[in-house]
């Protein structure tokens, strides 16, 4: 169980980026945060990965509080970053160096084979393709077993066919070893796709909106009319916490738009 | 007249030239080195150290010899001591300027996976480091070449440095050219040696003008 208690976080110029977020993230669960820019997503990300503190509340796995990085919490970011003096294999097996090889080469090969790269292991990353190289940061953060896996916007850069394509395989990869994710995106579809619960933020002070529940099974059509029911309510409580104004029910039917910014 | 040299003579002063470029580059870059990573790695130093380096870069190393005459003497000593201040700027710079501009983000990287300080150098900072390093290296092994000259200018009874005054002196063009010919296949020959030693590990660089990736 992963526990977010009051986590606010005011930077050092005043901003004040995200104000008493409070959760509970069950075991297996996945989460997708979503909101405009500056609602203090990617601050709670950095906060519950140890990366940056909070400036206040904590944030506790399994009773641990947690105020770095940890060995049961991966990271992805928007951008692979994977190291370019690696191969491909070195770069997935990059955590593991404290094992001995002869149980990291397994657990790499099998990594390379789930992400379909078998054949790319002796590559540079400067020789794989967008899609490619971000399949290998998936490989090299789940390798490590976390049981919490964070995600920065993982797919934002990515075509929208890649971008599909790689929600399907993070799924594919989750069911191996149900760790809980966390998401944050601004893809309304990415949301719905793959998060057992979205949290809508408001900015300037970030917070939480409200909580959407999708109880839709997996794997989810992307086209079927349930889908598009809580795509439309994501994309109303967003409106609403922008305080815009809730489209209205003519116009709904057009809000098919994927991309939230 | 320059198979004339080759009795044996100009054996003795190639040598003589590439012993005080060895050693004035080893110091160069030793000296370079351990200071631009210090500077480059911890923030305190380099506010106190590198305001007092550049300020010294700023004098022309020439500017030095009169001194290093009368401090270490008008023999090796002042000479290897004036080539290792030419090759130690471009270094400490380069060592400097590389460790400050590795990539925020890779270090997050190593921050993730709970590196450890020594685990971060090794396995982040060293191999970031060591492109812009191969070019620090290479210029100043180009003024470690520069200085010899100008060091054995100043009195030396040895070396291509004397070699090219004194075919001045006695008027023979052709001793001047032959130096000229030898310093620039030194200079070329060690400059490949540091490109060959470091191909293989810069291997997975992409850049422009290195078309050997499989696309």
């Amino acid at each position: 169980m992963l526990v977010l208690n009051a986590l606010g976080k005011i930077y050092p110029n005043g901003v004040n980026a995200l104000e008493r977020f409070s959760a509970e993230i069950r075991l297996g669960e996945i989460v997708a945060i979503i909101g405009g820019s500056g609602c203090g997503k990617s601050t709670l990300l950095r906060a519950i990965a140890g990366l940056d503190r909070a400036s206040s509340g904590t944030v506790t796995l399994d009773e641990i509080k947690i105020s770095a990085p940890h060995a049961k919490i991966g990271i992805i970011f928007q951008e692979p970053r994977l190291l370019p003096w690696l191969s491909v294999a070195d770069n997935i097996g990059f955590g593991l160096s404290e094992l001995p090889a002869g149980i990291r080469r397994p657990k790499v090969t099998n990594a390379l084979a789930r992400a379909g790269l078998a054949e790319k292991a002796n590559a540079w990353p400067r020789e794989l393709s967008g899609g490619q190289a971000q399949r290998v940061a998936i490989a090299r953060a789940l390798v490590a077993q976390p049981e919490v896996l964070l995600l920065d916007e993982p797919f934002s850069a990515l075509d929208a066919f890649t971008r599909r394509d790689l929600q399907d395989h993070l799924l594919d990869l989750w069911a191996d070893t149900r760790p809980t994710l966390v998401l944050v995106t601004h893809d309304v579809d990415e949301a719905v796709v793959l998060a057992d619960r979205v949290f809508v933020m408001r900015p300037r002070p970030g917070r939480l909106f409200e909580e959407i529940k999708v109880n839709l099974a997996r794997p989810r059509d992307r086209h079927s009319p349930l889908f598009d029911n809580f795509k439309r309510r994501v994309l109303t409580a967003l409106d609403r916490s922008l305080d815009r104004n809730v489209p209205d029910s003519d116009s709904k039917s057009t809000t098919g738009e994927a991309m939230w910014w | 007249m320059v198979e004339l040299a080759r009795s044996g003579e100009l054996a003795r002063h190639v040598m003589a030239t590439v012993t005080r470029v060895a050693a004035g580059f080893g110091l160069g870059v030793f000296a370079g080195t351990l200071l631009g990573a210090i500077s480059g790695y911890w923030e305190l130093a380099r506010r106190l150290l590198d305001p007092t380096v550049q300020a010294l870069r700023a004098i022309p190393s020439i500017a030095w010899v009169p001194l290093f005459i009368l401090w270490l003497g008008i023999f090796e000593t002042s000479k290897i001591v004036l080539i290792a201040a030419g090759v130690f700027f471009p270094v400490y710079l380069g060592v400097m300027g590389a460790i400050l501009s590795v990539d925020r983000k890779i270090v997050e990287v190593g921050r993730t996976f709970r590196l450890s300080g020594p685990a971060m150098i090794r396995r982040i900072l060293l191999p970031a480091v060591l492109p812009a390093y191969v070019v620090a290296l290479r210029v100043g092994l180009g003024l470690g070449w520069m200085f010899v000259v100008a060091a054995e200018f100043m009195g030396a009874s040895e070396g291509l440095g004397y070699l090219l005054i004194d075919g001045q002196q006695l008027g023979k063009p052709a001793q001047i050219v032959a130096a000229i010919v030898i310093f620039a296949i030194l200079g070329k020959t060690t400059d490949w040696l540091i490109e060959i030693g470091s191909a293989p590990l810069l291997r997975w660089q992409d850049a422009f003008g290195r078309s050997a990736g499989a696309g």
